[in-house]
Parts: C-alpha cells; sequence; structure tokens
C-alpha cells in the first residue's frame, strides 16, 4: 500500500511545484514507484518542470470525467521508468473536481504506487480541498519571510483541522550569508515559531534555475540543493539522514573555487 | 553572541519573528478585529455597572502566555487593563 503525499503551502511561488518535481524524481530514483499529480487545475506547471509538456494527452479532469482510463493520462518520466505524472488541465477550473473525486483516485493510484506525490495550488479554496482530501501526510513548503511563514502556520491548522497528522516542514531558499548576519530567519527560528517538524531546509541555489529552464529536476545532483531535496527524499523513505550544514559546504565550495 | 552585538541594533530577523509571532497569536485565535472590538465593549460595558472607568487608558489585547507560566506551552491570553477611576458604591448589586 503506497503512502499519498500532499505538497503544499498557502502562499504561491515558495516553490511548492519544484519541490514536487525534485521529491518525486528524488523517490523514483530510489527505486520507488511514483506518480506526481498537478492538482493545479487552470494553471498547470508540473509538466513543464518535469520537461514533460510534450507528452500531454490526457489529464486529472479527463480521468476523474472517466472520459480515459487512469493508465492512459499517466505520462512516463523520459529518465526514470518508474515515475509517472497526471497532470492537471489547462482548459477547466478547479471546481471540476471535488474532494470525494480526488479521494477515490489517490485510493485507487495507492494500490500499484510506493507514493502518490499531490503538488498543491496556492491557496486554501476548493483546489486546496481537493489536493489534501486523500492525503495520508503533507509537507508544508515555506520560505524564510514573514508572509509564507504566516500562510504556512494558517495551513498546517488546516491540516490539523483535516485530521491530516503527519505533517513536517521544508524551508525553501535560505541563504546562509543572510542567515549568519542576521538578516534571514533560519530553518530553526522557522520551526520554532510554526512548532511542526523540519524535514528538509534547501539552500537559495541558482542550479533550481537551470534545471527549471532545461525541465530536469536536479535532485541527487552535486549542487547544495540537489543534495538537499535527496535527503528530504531519503527522509520520506523513514532513512535517519543529517542535515546539511549549508554554510559548511558552502565554504567548502569555495576554497575549491578559489584553488 | 559577540560583544559587539550589544550595541547594535535587532537585527531584522529577530523583528521578523517577533512580529510573525505577534501576528499568529491574533490569527490563532480566529480572533478578528470586529469580534475584539465587541469583547472590548462588553467588557466596558459589564465594568461600568460597578466603576467609573478611565476610558482613554484601557488595553485590551489577545496575547500570548509565556511558555514558562504556562507548563512549557505557549496559549493565547486575553490581556486587559482598565484603570478605574472610581469605584462606583451605589450600584445596585
Amino acid at each position: 500500500m503506497g503512502e499519498v503525499i500532499v505538497i503544499t503551502s498557502g502562499k504561491g511561488g515558495v516553490g511548492k511545484t519544484t519541490s514536487s518535481a525534485n521529491i518525486g524524481t528524488g523517490l523514483a530514483k530510489l527505486n520507488k514507484k511514483v506518480v506526481l499529480i498537478d492538482t493545479d487545475i487552470g494553471l498547470r506547471n508540473l509538466d513543464v518542470v518535469l520537461g514533460l509538456e510534450n507528452r500531454i494527452v490526457y489529464n486529472l479532469v479527463d480521468v476523474i470525467e472517466g472520459n480515459c482510463k487512469i493508465k492512459q493520462a499517466l505520462i512516463r518520466d523520459k529518465r526514470y521508468e518508474n515515475l509517472f505524472l497526471l497532470p492537471a488541465a489547462q482548459t477547466k477550473d478547479k471546481t471540476s473536481v471535488t474532494p470525494e473525486q480526488m479521494k477515490k483516485l489517490t485510493d485507487e493510484l495507492k494500490q500499484d504506487y510506493d507514493y502518490i506525490i499531490l503538488d498543491c495550488p496556492a491557496g486554501i479554496e476548493q483546489g486546496f480541498k481537493n489536493a489534501i482530501a486523500g492525503a495520508d501526510r503533507a509537507l508544508v513548503v515555506t520560505t524564510p519571510e514573514v508572509s509564507a511563514v504566516r500562510d504556512a502556520d494558517r495551513i498546517i491548522g488546516l491540516l490539523e483541522a483535516n485530521e491530516i497528522k503527519k505533517t513536517h516542514l521544508i524551508v525553501n531558499r535560505l541563504r546562509p550569508e543572510m542567515v549568519k548576519r542576521g538578516d534571514m530567519m533560519s530553518a530553526d527560528d522557522v520551526i520554532d515559531i510554526l512548532a511542526i517538524e523540519l524535514i528538509g531546509q534547501v539552500p537559495d541555489d541558482e542550479s533550481i534555475v537551470v534545471a527549471t529552464n532545461n525541465g530536469e529536476p536536479l535532485v541527487g545532483d552535486n549542487s547544495l540543493a540537489g543534495q538537499a531535496y535527496m535527503n528530504i527524499c531519503r527522509r520520506i523513505t523513514g532513512e535517519q539522514v543529517p542535515f546539511l550544514d549549508l554554510e559548511a559546504k558552502k565554504g567548502l565550495f569555495s576554497w575549491f573555487k578559489k584553488k | 553572541m559577540k560583544i559587539t552585538d550589544f550595541f547594535k541594533k535587532k537585527s531584522s530577523s529577530d523583528i521578523a519573528k517577533d512580529r510573525l509571532k505577534l501576528v499568529l497569536v491574533s490569527d490563532r485565535a480566529s480572533c478578528s478585529p470586529e469580534l475584539m472590538q465587541k469583547i472590548r465593549s462588553d467588557i466596558i460595558e459589564v465594568l461600568s455597572k460597578y466603576a467609573e472607568i478611565d476610558m482613554d487608558g484601557i488595553d485590551i489585547n489577545i496575547t500570548s502566555l509565556d511558555a514558562e507560566d504556562n507548563g512549557g506551552k505557549s496559549a493565547p491570553a486575553l490581556y486587559a487593563n482598565i484603570p478605574i477611576k472610581n469605584m462606583n458604591h451605589n450600584s445596585k448589586l
């Protein structure tokens, strides 16, 4: 029996889709069978981040409405044969799907796959309700900014109210040099405020932009963000992995650069 | 912490943390400004039966109870500071 994980944040633009793409790909790298579902109906993006935008035939709404079978709509990733994408519909809106229908879909997928990762839209309306309906656990993505942390707190409250008990935090776009000089909250500061457990801290890394340009998630490569996402995936599978020392790694890299 | 930090002003991340803590207390208590205003006027109405209140000095707000005073858990608390000008001893009890 697989696990359904929703990746959510409340606020837009904090890295939900990037995190979904990297976590899905990373879990596939760990030889898990993974389905990524883009639940942002009307604003689909996960397909381009994964570089699969040219292969879409059917979408989530087609599956829900019974226009096709689930297997027909699942797009196999170009690099990892055990990774699949169920894209969002681009020409419909969030009301095309109900929470009950989403739960039925994820319950069905759980039978055949190890992980079902749901990329949640921003906001707390219908799209959010659809995305969390069948979730066993949640990963809340935030950045170390007051607006994102405030929204994350609201989301955590709503997840609790919907009885999703396993909720972890990803602090994204950390800039160690700013944290060091006291101009950015650290991951510890954020978890202190939100009072939930941390599952990953991802540095603000230029390689993310390059990876998105290329449509190839960087999880597992040598970049700091790539390592951070791989560690998150290993923690999801239950492995104990120490947190990266973002500052020390940076020091090491700059040492190499100088040579 | 370096010695020089004592002379420096608060860092912006500390300001962010303090602001967040405050805003989350009222968010979590789901206490809207309208509701707060209602609580405020009800409290004043009740107290006015027994005492003459200094309206300018009233301070009523939702804050958080310090973790130390609450068994390690911080919780929202209604903080009210209401100066009394005169006790109204003729009030009908």
